[in-house]
């Protein structure tokens, strides 16, 4: 390592690594608070260009020109991801942010343990090791984990969860491997080794995500979002890099909890998301459409339950997102609204396909931070409530996440859609949910359906409204 | 105090430090808030540049600027896509335009 030991550039580079690492604090917080998300999310990006150039003014390093190459061509693929992906794909471009981000810690260490050669057991302490073997087998499992939640979002393959005959026993068998590999590291191995548990990890990575299924997928996100935060950790110390340390420490810390406060919003456990399917397919669903007699209705039908009741609620799902239809619905409700109709949008804690996505959604289709209603606020106003219009969502009003022990959603808490007067889905079709469950809630005789995509039946819906 | 234990001591503290900022957030910001902390592990660009800055190897130096790009997609693709999911929040004042160019 080329670290400077003495003088004032060591002493300016620490100070700048400091103001960085307290740059990163502010930024997490200022991200929790909704008023001052924006501002700490740039504070993060500051501190981050700080700690870069700091970097690359004192440390005597050479390949400069290329190394700053390399990042010009990373932030144009960056920039150009993040503007291109459509806001209802965001969640599978984090994953891949996260995954490219696990793949270049898993490289660093691997460079890291070439450096120690010939023999790393004299050239560093031990813990060193162990730190190294750490970020090679984390950052592997969230790199390759993360392409898989990658493929699943982006429906490049099966949302549903992949299980085959023996997986518990392969997946069993690479951790295993991995684990004697690490060991192996630890008690000082050539570079080649640090590359064979690089693969093993990613193999582990891969096995570990597949039998997720698709609605529980945002929290194996977060989850690799934390360990990704954990490898940077220990490459950090690796480096002794305190920048590094503390970032990564941070984000796995945050990630961590954040995963598990997730996991509660969906009444799940972290260990059942990633091995229930394991265990005899809890999370497998029925997938199959159902003919079972529902009743359904024209956009005309709709527009009169609509325009006469007092109460209505919104109940926003990503099948609107998907459909594009979030200015569609945003221009009914205030033709609504301006009938005198109190109207609300509520917003299950999960609705779209991460926890906050709807909100993001909605706000980009400029329907009023206010209108939004969480579910804890809302759920006592269905019973009052004359129609609850359901658009594009449904194992968030699903009633057998309260009343069936056997469904695979039971004990997410929902949105009580079922205790209004009237529901009216908007629904392409009587395919189940992204749990793949069927929903009662669809046959019970107070409900409505109708039938076709979100957008154009919004827009007849409007049109219909309009000549109230 | 050892080395070890004074990094062992910034480890333990930041844990508490992760946990402390973000224990109030809403569900609300959750996603976001998921972003931008992905964009903050990122800064393991720091980490490919050390050591592809000390490289005298080509093997070394390609694998190293391999993990520069990857680290760089991370750092800079995590902090726009942040803002631009933050950008819809903040924006209070319904803007008629802005909808033409979506």
């Amino acid at each position: 390592m080329s670290a400077l030991d003495t003088g004032l550039g060591a002493d300016l580079t620490q100070l700048a690594y400091l103001l960085a690492a307290v740059g990163f604090i502010l930024a997490l917080k200022g991200l929790a608070g909704p008023r001052t998300a924006r501002a700490g999310n740039l504070v993060g990006a500051g501190a981050a260009v700080l700690a870069l150039v700091a970097t690359f003014v004192y440390f005597p390093l050479d390949h400069k020109l290329l190394m700053i190459v390399a990042i010009a061509i990373g932030t144009a693929g960056g920039v150009l991801g993040a503007q291109r992906v459509q806001m209802t794909q965001m969640p599978q471009m984090v994953a891949l942010f996260n995954g490219v981000g696990g793949g270049a810690a898993a490289l660093v260490a691997i460079l890291e343990l070439n450096e120690m050669q010939p023999d790393p057991v004299s050239s560093v302490p031990r813990f060193v090791l162990v730190a190294t073997a750490f970020t090679i087998l984390v950052g592997a499992v969230s790199f390759s984990g993360s392409i898989i939640t990658f493929a699943k979002l982006q429906e490049l393959m099966t949302s549903r969860p992949v299980v085959f005959p023996g997986l518990p026993v392969v997946f069993g068998a690479s951790l295993l491997a991995s684990v004697a590999v690490a060991v192996l590291i630890i008690l000082g191995s050539p570079t080649w080794i640090g590359v064979l548990l690089a693969l093993l990890g990613l193999a582990v990575g891969v096995l570990l995500v597949l039998p997720v299924g698709g609605a529980d997928v945002p929290i194996v996100i977060s989850l690799l979002n934390a360990f990704t935060g954990l490898t940077v950790a220990a490459g950090g110390y690796v480096l002794s890099n305190v920048v590094l340390l503390v970032a990564g420490t941070l984000v796995g810390a945050s990630g961590t909890f954040l995963t598990l406060l997730m996991a509660g919003a969906m009444g799940r456990s972290v260990a059942n998301i990633l091995f229930g399917a394991l265990k005899g397919g809890s999370t497998l669903g029925a997938g199959e459409a159902s003919d079972r007699p529902v009743r359904s209705a024209g956009p005309e039908d709709v527009a009169i339950m609509l325009g006469y009741a007092e109460r209505v609620i919104l109940v926003p799902g990503y099948g609107l997102a998907v459909a594009q239809a979030q200015h569609t619905l945003r221009e009914c409700v205030e033709v609504l609204q301006a009938r005198g109709i109190k109207t609300a949008y509520a917003i299950h804690p999960v609705a779209g396909r991460m926890p906050g996505h709807m909100n993001v959604l909605l706000a980009e289709a400029q329907v009023p931070y206010e209108q939004l209603i969480e579910m804890d606020d809302i759920n006592d106003e269905f019973q009052h409530t004359d129609v609850v219009l359901v658009v594009g969502a449904n194992d968030v009003v699903n009633p057998a996440a309260r009343d069936t022990p056997s469904a695979p959603i039971y004990g997410m808490p929902i949105l009580n859609a079922d205790a209004a007067k009237q529901v009216v889905f908007l629904k392409r079709s009587m395919r189940p949910g992204f749990a793949g469950i069927e929903n009662e809630l669809l046959f019970m005789p107070e409900t409505t359906l109708l039938f076709g995509d979100a957008k154009d039946s919004l827009s007849k819906l409007l049109a219909a409204l309009k000549q109230l | 105090m050892s080395d070890g234990f004074v990094w062992l001591t910034i480890f333990v503290l930041s844990v508490f430090v992760g946990i402390e900022v973000i224990s109030k957030v809403s569900s609300t910001l959750h996603t976001p808030l998921m972003s931008g902390a992905n964009a903050i592990h990122g800064i393991i660009l720091l980490g490919a540049v050390l050591v592809t800055g000390s490289s005298d190897d080509t093997a070394v130096l390609v694998v190293g600027l391999i993990a520069i790009v990857l680290a760089a997609v991370n750092l800079v693709g995590g902090f726009v896509v942040t803002d631009r999911m933050l950008q819809m929040f903040s924006r209070k004042k319904p803007a008629k335009r802005q909808e033409a160019g979506r």
